[in-house]
């Protein structure tokens, strides 16, 4: 009898899952292995329980320090750091996916869960340490945007990516709160928004602005009509407001930054799920113009998605594999360059900022990872570099998105679960450390990769530029060794 | 006397039940056919028909299958015939559940694995409801 195998092949697949999810692949690196897709009756779903930090803190390495400056906002998701220190979160809650089939009402209800329940901010609130302590007070910048997200800063516009519209406003150092509503750059594409995350950076030049449009679905299940225009980068003029389609086949590219120094410009990308715990992994990559990054035909090079009909050989063939594996459904949020001011361990690489998982029996992400970098290239395993974001036991106090180094030495992480900003230092001894480093800083133009245009990068960077170039001991800090990474002897924040 | 018992049996099924058994195959071959076009078109949303159309008649079937086993575990009620339709009934929504994870998968991953599904299901409910009809039902406990 027909249903009488089928029955039988219930257990089978529940034990199949478990046996995978404690034999691990290695999936870190440039070179992931790739195990065969496997779908089972029921997804693997695991979903974050939230609580409250208490008197928790997230762990962060030995040497550095953390603390939360801003707390109470209204689902924060990226965050820029302005020239004169100031710092503009990006809050709010997109997409209008309609439900389209019963799985998606369950999955909804369940995934809903993990998340804060707060409603989206659509706002930009500013924060400001003005007697530099490591204190910040919070003031709102903007109201009544449209579940903004990607934040960039060239010269005297400040732009900003809601969900369907790049907006700019006008802004001058030291200004607390936007002049006027902001004027429509270029409309962007918006329809369902199942992924409604619009990354921005500007690029080097400051005369580009670079959009990441992400897929209208996991994988087609919406329709092939309804992604064109998405699953793709866009370079925008600036000026003009005019765009072209800079790379494509990049499922979900959450967070954007340049490279300081060669200004090329980086992604993180969410791939695909529901093809098992160890498929298909998110990934850190240089976007190289005009690429095609595989989906949805195909994804780290030329392994056919099966979902995809009709398919497409052709295109297939064309895609290019991405350069770093986060590792499958980390959900990789955040991404930027780190700088010297950050200490020496940390100095060459990216921090990347990881949601967490729902698709996946044993959870993963949860965290901020720092992947280092030599010569313009990842180079090794990434690291933990702010964790406790969850228990082993599925209790969860919060789930990083944004991060973005302050050139003076902090990395801001924004938490969209805590509805908290997080600010990380070096501790003064571990910026003593940083002097004494390698010492070789290699190309720290700018501080910030996204935001710092041209008339800006020169002033962000220079808390860091300089001091790579002569010994630690010209450095000017204050602090009990050279430190050339905190200039600021940050007070312990309080918390 | 004899009365009595020619009105204990009635071979006709209970109006309720049979609405809901009977209903149940509109749904599924339904979504056999909505497969069928997916199958042939890729358009999407077929796909999404046939999934609506198989939680409506696991909703049917259910609630047939539901008084099958009250009639099943009430002795007086255990007419013959009453087994075989309820087993028959139990796999078509058993199946039925199946079929609508596997439609739970996105875009063609439900394929063709669904297709077969909806087919083998809209059969086994043709089956469950004619057994189902002919079923004497049983009236009154005393």
């Amino acid at each position: 009898m027909k249903h009488a195998s089928l029955l039988a092949v219930i257990p089978l697949a529940a034990a199949a899952g478990i046996c995978l999810a404690q034999g691990q692949p290695s999936q870190v690196g440039p070179t992931p292995e790739l195990p065969k897709p496997e779908q089972g009756l029921l997804p693997d779903m695991v979903i974050a329980k939230p609580a409250d930090w208490g008197d928790k803190m997230p762990t962060v390495p030995e040497g550095y320090k953390i603390s939360a400056i801003a707390k109470d906002l209204k689902i924060p998701r990226q965050t820029l750091v302005l020239p004169n220190g100031d710092i503009l979160v990006a809050e709010g809650r997109g997409g209008n996916a309609p439900k389209l089939k019963p799985k998606d009402v369950i999955a909804g209800i369940i995934k809903a869960r993990g998340t804060s329940s707060v409603k989206g901010g659509n706002r930009l609130t500013l924060l400001r340490d003005a007697d530099g302590d490591g204190t910040y007070s919070a003031s709102t910048f903007a109201e009544n945007l449209d579940a903004p997200y990607g934040l960039a800063l060239i010269d005297n516009k400040l732009y900003v990516a809601n969900q369907g519209a790049l907006v700019r406003f006008d802004y001058q150092p030291g200004q607390t709160r936007a002049s006027g509503p902001p004027e429509t750059v270029t409309e962007l594409p918006s329809e369902i928004n199942h992924h409604w995350t619009k990354a921005l950076a500007a690029s080097a030049d400051g005369q580009h602005l670079y959009v990441g449009i992400g897929s209208n679905s996991n994988i087609t299940e919406r329709g092939m009509d309804v992604e064109a225009d998405r699953a793709r980068i866009w370079q925008i003029n600036a000026r003009t407001g005019e765009h072209k389609v800079y790379a494509t086949g990049l499922r979900n590219p959450t967070a954007l930054t340049i490279e300081p120094g060669s200004g090329q410009l980086w992604a993180v990308v969410n791939e695909r799920d529901e093809l098992g715990p160890n498929l298909v992994p998110d990934y850190l990559t240089a976007v190289q113009a005009g690429a095609f990054y595989g989906w949805p035909y195909s994804y780290w090079g030329q392994n056919i998605d099966d979902r995809v009909r009709p398919q497409n050989p052709d295109k297939v063939a064309a895609a290019i594999k991405p350069d770093y594996s986060l590792g499958a459904h980390v959900a990789a949020l955040g991404v930027d360059f780190s700088s010297e001011a950050m200490g020496a361990k940390f100095a060459n690489g990216v921090f990347v900022g990881e949601h967490g998982s729902w698709n996946r029996s044993d959870p993963v992400g949860y965290k901020v990872v720092f992947v280092p970098f030599r010569d313009g290239r990842p180079s090794g395993p990434p690291q933990d570099f702010v964790a406790g974001f969850r228990d082993s036991d599925g209790t969860t106090r919060g789930r990083p998105v944004g991060v973005t180094v302050d050139p003076k030495g902090a990395l801001i992480v924004a938490d969209d679960l805590a509805n908290v900003i997080w600010r990380i230092t070096p501790t003064s001894e571990a910026g003593a450390g940083a002097g004494k480093g390698p010492g070789t800083g290699t190309g720290t133009g700018t501080g910030k990769g996204t935001g710092t245009g041209t008339g800006t990068g020169t002033g962000t960077g220079s808390g860091s530029s300089p001091s790579a170039a002569p010994p630690p001991s010209s450095a000017p800090s204050s602090g009990p060794a050279p430190s050339p990474g905190s200039p600021q002897q940050p007070a312990a924040a309080p918390q | 006397m004899t009365q009595l018992i020619e009105n204990r049996y009635a071979l006709t099924v209970h109006p309720v039940p049979a609405v809901f058994l009977a209903g149940m195959f509109p749904w599924f071959l339904g979504a056999a056919l909505a497969d069928a076009a997916y199958a042939q078109s890729f358009h999407i949303q077929w796909n999404n028909f046939a999934s609506w159309l198989i939680i409506g008649g696991l909703v049917f079937g259910g609630i047939a299958l539901l008084f099958a086993i009250v009639d099943l575990f009430r002795a007086y009620q255990r007419a013959r015939g009453i087994v075989p339709y309820t087993v028959v009934l139990l796999a078509t929504w058993v199946l039925g559940i199946i079929n609508a994870l596997i439609h739970a998968r996105d875009a063609w991953a439900s394929m063709p694995l669904g297709l077969i599904l909806s087919v083998i299901v809209a059969v086994l409910a043709c089956a469950a409801i004619w057994l189902g009809f002919r079923t004497p039902h049983i009236r009154g406990a005393k």
